[in-house]
């Protein structure tokens, strides 16, 4: 067959496509669903005018990109079914649960209290109305919770047996599938990374608009927030992906030696970590590194003279039991793909830091070089969570779920490759095109800033005869 | 009873509350042309589903998940099957849902005008698509031992499907205009209840038609009981509606729709998807169910969140239940 048309190659890249997209607004979506509770609850609490104006100028941002986390996600629902129908049959039995939980418990929440925020602000009681946004953040982590339980299963299969004359495996234990101990460690430090990605985007709009010297009043509060945000979010984020590499050392010890590109078994102060590599273009070959001894060590054991295994030695174990074949994912995208998740959230953690430095109480002078640095801060978390989701998935491969079935055997037989081109090219051109009107629609709404006015059409139930319907649409 | 049996019809349940509650929302926005005469119209008529449209819509999300983790070989069969009719269902609720979002987020009428084509065309599509898959369902279609769909896109566009694909149209065009007609006054009021009339008519000939001939080449005595009050719930709507009898109008249509999906899921019974060339390699209850430890956990989270969703999906229809005019637009502030 026609290479360009083989649907394994074209449902990996249309997987890859629609999920890194719909990743865009995931984050977003959650970080900001908490940030507008914050500063609705500081409203209510103090009756700050500046509190409501936060809460209507970044409402207005998270609802612009909650849209689009929306119709992005049904995609995502359907796309097992249509690209992966054969690890559907496989999987199904196990994997359904917690996506079908993610729907019951998450997706109706925050489905159903959006336009009741949205549209309830002169219809409900302001605390019940607050109530609302704290219940869609509630939801928005509840789903990925559930998400990510499923894609733990997918990362180190627990709680399952294999039932050989149905071709598949069966659930024997909820509890373990949900706290596999890869969700457990992926949860926090997903959870944490989508703070980092929301404090991102505060920090840059706060910059943006103090930089022109405009909104004081509001955005001197938002940044001072957004960089709290980032460091207490960075601070978990890191911790927990300590944790993370620790059980992922134990259940893919592939992942990461691969993340490493360390070919042979290494002990103690061999074990190094590199920080930065030149070798040939294959990655086979090492030309040039700067490396830090004992820490891959300490990374994948938490010990100074653990040991780590190499690809050479793990493909040939791998051999052994699961017959032959080429068990090593590309290293040239894991290795890099690690290092860049790894930098780019140290480096903005520390321009969190600097940046409170700076801002703190007392400290008189402007710099303008500052706020160029600041501005940045959203392209690199946002940049930091995708390219550590390319490590984790693309670090499974070979394998679809790690040991039970490999990415090849897990592609629908029954549709073509011409159908999925169609598809792809459909779904890229459309995201390509939402892409845009999203991006100026958000900026400018950040351009525009906060209404400087008292905003109108808040007048709570209380107030007896207003019979003001606050239409957003 | 059978755990599996029991899930057949919770799925039969969660299509009937997503093509009940997201099809008045594809009727108001295939309506859009004949009721909108101008923006502030057109206003009016999207903001009747604003807060409302994507907890509609979330239950075709949820009754998906529920496939997947009930039956995941009807899940893997059905998406993979109809998968180019499925990314057309799938870019058309893209762009239903982004337009309502996106319409009122600038002035220029050239960019509304964007949109509100595309609210059109994105509640249409679906409207039409999902009543040719499911009638393809019910007549079968061809599949291999491995239950996977070895016809092309072009089988699934059969007279009896496309009929299917017709009715829910306007089965859901009607419904929308009689909701339209409940939740607004003045005269959009007037002239959306005159709509549902005119439509109405042609609604009950092609829906009796598909409803017969579903019962004559697929029915069981219990499809045939379905189909008859299906089309009687649809013509008692009718004349409630040429009454003025709104809710009783809405109430009926719903009961309408559920009852044609009602028709649906019992001829398929026991079956859920019969192969049409082999009878053998038919997908049924049995053998596309999921072990039955994860259809008991499934069960137990129906049954404890079912309840609590349709309490508070309940209440915000509660909080949202005042009807809305040109007056509520044009004093609405940006
Ligand atoms: C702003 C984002 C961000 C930052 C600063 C970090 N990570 Fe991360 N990392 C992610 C965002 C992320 C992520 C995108 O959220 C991933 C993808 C899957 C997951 O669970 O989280 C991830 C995955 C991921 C994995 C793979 C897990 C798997 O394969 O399932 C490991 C081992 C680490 N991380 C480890 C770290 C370490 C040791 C870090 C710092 C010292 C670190 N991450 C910083
Ligand atoms: C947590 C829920 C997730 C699940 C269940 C999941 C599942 C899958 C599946 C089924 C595939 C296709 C098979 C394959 O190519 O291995 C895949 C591939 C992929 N996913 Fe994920 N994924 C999840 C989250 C994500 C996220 C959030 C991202 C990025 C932002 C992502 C990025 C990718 C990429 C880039 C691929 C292509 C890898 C390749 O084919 O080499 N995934 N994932
Ligand atoms: C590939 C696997 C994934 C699937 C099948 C999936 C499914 C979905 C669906 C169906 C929606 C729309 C929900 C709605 O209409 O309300 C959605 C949105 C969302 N998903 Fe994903 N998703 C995936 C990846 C992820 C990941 C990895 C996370 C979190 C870590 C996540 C968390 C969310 C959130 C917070 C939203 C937006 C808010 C909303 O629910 O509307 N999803 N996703």
């Amino acid at each position: 067959m026609n290479d360009w048309l083989d649907p394994l190659l074209l449902s990996r890249w249309q997987f890859g496509l629609t999920t890194v997209y719909h990743f865009i607004f995931v984050p977003l979506t959650i970080g900001m669903a908490l940030t507008v509770a914050i500063f609705q609850t500081a409203w209510v609490r103090t009756d700050k005018a500046k509190y409501l104006q936060l809460t209507h100028f970044f409402g207005k941002i998270f609802l612009i990109n909650f849209a689009m986390g929306v119709v992005t996600g049904i995609v995502q629902e359907f796309q097992f079914g249509m690209n992966w129908s054969d690890y559907s049959r496989f999987v199904g039995d196990v994997f359904g649960a917690p996506l079908a939980f993610e729907g019951i418990v998450a997706f109706f929440l925050e489905a159903t209290f959006i336009g009741l925020w949205i549209f309830g602000w002169d219809k409900l009681p302001k605390k019940i109305h607050l109530a609302t946004i704290w219940l869609i953040t509630l939801g928005s982590v509840a789903s990925a919770y559930f998400i990510l339980a499923a894609n733990a299963f997918m990362q180190n299969p627990v709680g399952y047996t294999i039932n050989a004359e149905k071709g598949r495996a069966e659930l024997t234990s909820i509890g373990d599938l949900l706290t596999n101990p890869i969700a457990l460690a992926a949860f926090p430090h997903t959870i944490f990374a989508c703070f980092m990605v929301s404090a991102g985007l505060i920090i840059s709009v706060a910059a943006w608009h103090l930089a022109r010297n405009q909104h004081y009043e509001t955005m001197r509060p938002a940044l001072k927030f957004g960089l709290w945000m980032m460091v207490i979010a960075g601070l978990a984020t890191t911790l927990a992906g300590d944790q993370l590499s620790l059980i992922m050392g134990e259940v893919q010890p592939m992942k990461m030696a691969a993340a490493e590109a360390l070919y042979h078994t290494a002990t103690g102060a061999n074990a190094s970590f590199s920080i930065f590599t030149l070798g040939t273009p294959d990655g086979v070959h090492e030309l040039f590194s700067v490396r830090v001894p004992y820490l891959l060590s300490f990374l994948s054991t938490h010990t100074f003279d653990g040991t780590v295994q190499g690809i050479n030695n793990l493909q040939a174990q791998y051999v052994d039991v699961y017959g032959p074949g080429d068990y090593t994912p590309t290293i040239w995208i894991t290795y890099w793909a690690f290092r860049w998740m790894i930098g780019l959230g140290l480096a903005h953690i520390l321009v969190a830091v600097a940046g409170l430095f700076f801002t703190r109480t007392g400290a008189t002078t402007t710099r303008p070089w500052m706020w160029k640095v600041a501005i940045w801060s959203f392209p690199m978390s946002f940049l930091a969570m995708t390219v550590g989701w390319v490590f984790t998935e693309m670090g499974r491969q070979p394998w679809l779920v790690f040991g039970l079935l490999r990415t090849e055997d897990g592609v629908s037989p029954g549709v073509t490759g011409v159908e999925i081109l169609i598809s792809l090219i459909i779904f890229t051109v459309l995201y390509g095109i939402l892409a845009v009107v999203e991006f100026k629609l958000i900026l400018r709404a950040v351009q525009k800033g906060p209404d400087e006015a008292p905003v109108s059409g808040v007048e709570s139930a209380e107030s007896g005869e207003v019979q003001h319907t606050v239409t957003i649409y | 009873m059978d755990l599996t049996i029991l899930w057949f019809w919770i799925i039969a349940f969660m299509f009937i509350g997503y093509f009940v509650l997201d099809g008045f929302d594809f009727g108001v926005g295939m309506s859009l042309p004949f009721l909108g005469k101008d923006d502030t119209d057109r206003r009016v008529l999207i903001n009747t589903i604003g807060p409302v449209w994507d907890l509609n819509e979330t239950w075709v999300i949820v009754a998906g998940a529920s496939l997947f983790a009930a039956f995941p070989e009807w899940y893997a069969t059905m998406f993979s099957g109809f998968y180019l009719a499925l990314v057309l269902i799938l870019v058309a609720l893209i762009v239903r849902g982004v337009s309502f979002e996106y319409r009122h987020q600038r002035p220029e009428s050239e960019w509304k005008k964007w949109f509100d084509g595309m609210i059109i065309v994105g509640s249409a599509v679906p409207a039409l698509l999902w009543g040719v898959a499911f009638a393809n369902i019910v007549r079968g279609v061809p599949l291999n031992a491995n239950h996977d769909y070895i016809g092309s896109f072009f089988d699934l566009l059969n007279p009896y499907a496309l009929l299917g694909g017709v009715t829910t149209l306007l089965l859901f065009f009607v419904h929308g205009a009689v909701f339209v007609s409940l939740k607004t006054e003045g005269d959009i009021r007037v002239r959306a209840s005159k709509l549902a009339a005119r439509a109405g008519i042609v609604t009950i000939v092609v829906a009796a038609t598909f409803l017969v001939w579903t019962t004559f080449a697929y029915g069981t005595v219990a499809s045939a009981i379905f189909a008859a009050l299906a089309a009687a719930a649809l013509i008692a709507s009718f004349l409630a509606n040429l009454r003025g009898a709104e809710r009783l109008a809405f109430g009926l249509m719903a009961g309408t729709i559920g009852l044609t999906v009602l028709t649906l899921f019992a001829s398929l019974f026991p079956d859920v998807m019969p192969a049409s060339n082999d009878p053998a390699n038919s997908l049924t209850v049995a053998n596309a169910a999921s072990s039955a430890y994860t259809l008991g956990v499934m069960s137990w989270t129906a049954l404890i969140g079912m309840p609590v969703i349709l309490l508070y999906q309940g209440w915000t229809y509660w909080v949202f239940r005042k009807r809305i005019g040109r007056a509520h637009i044009e004093v609405a502030v940006h």
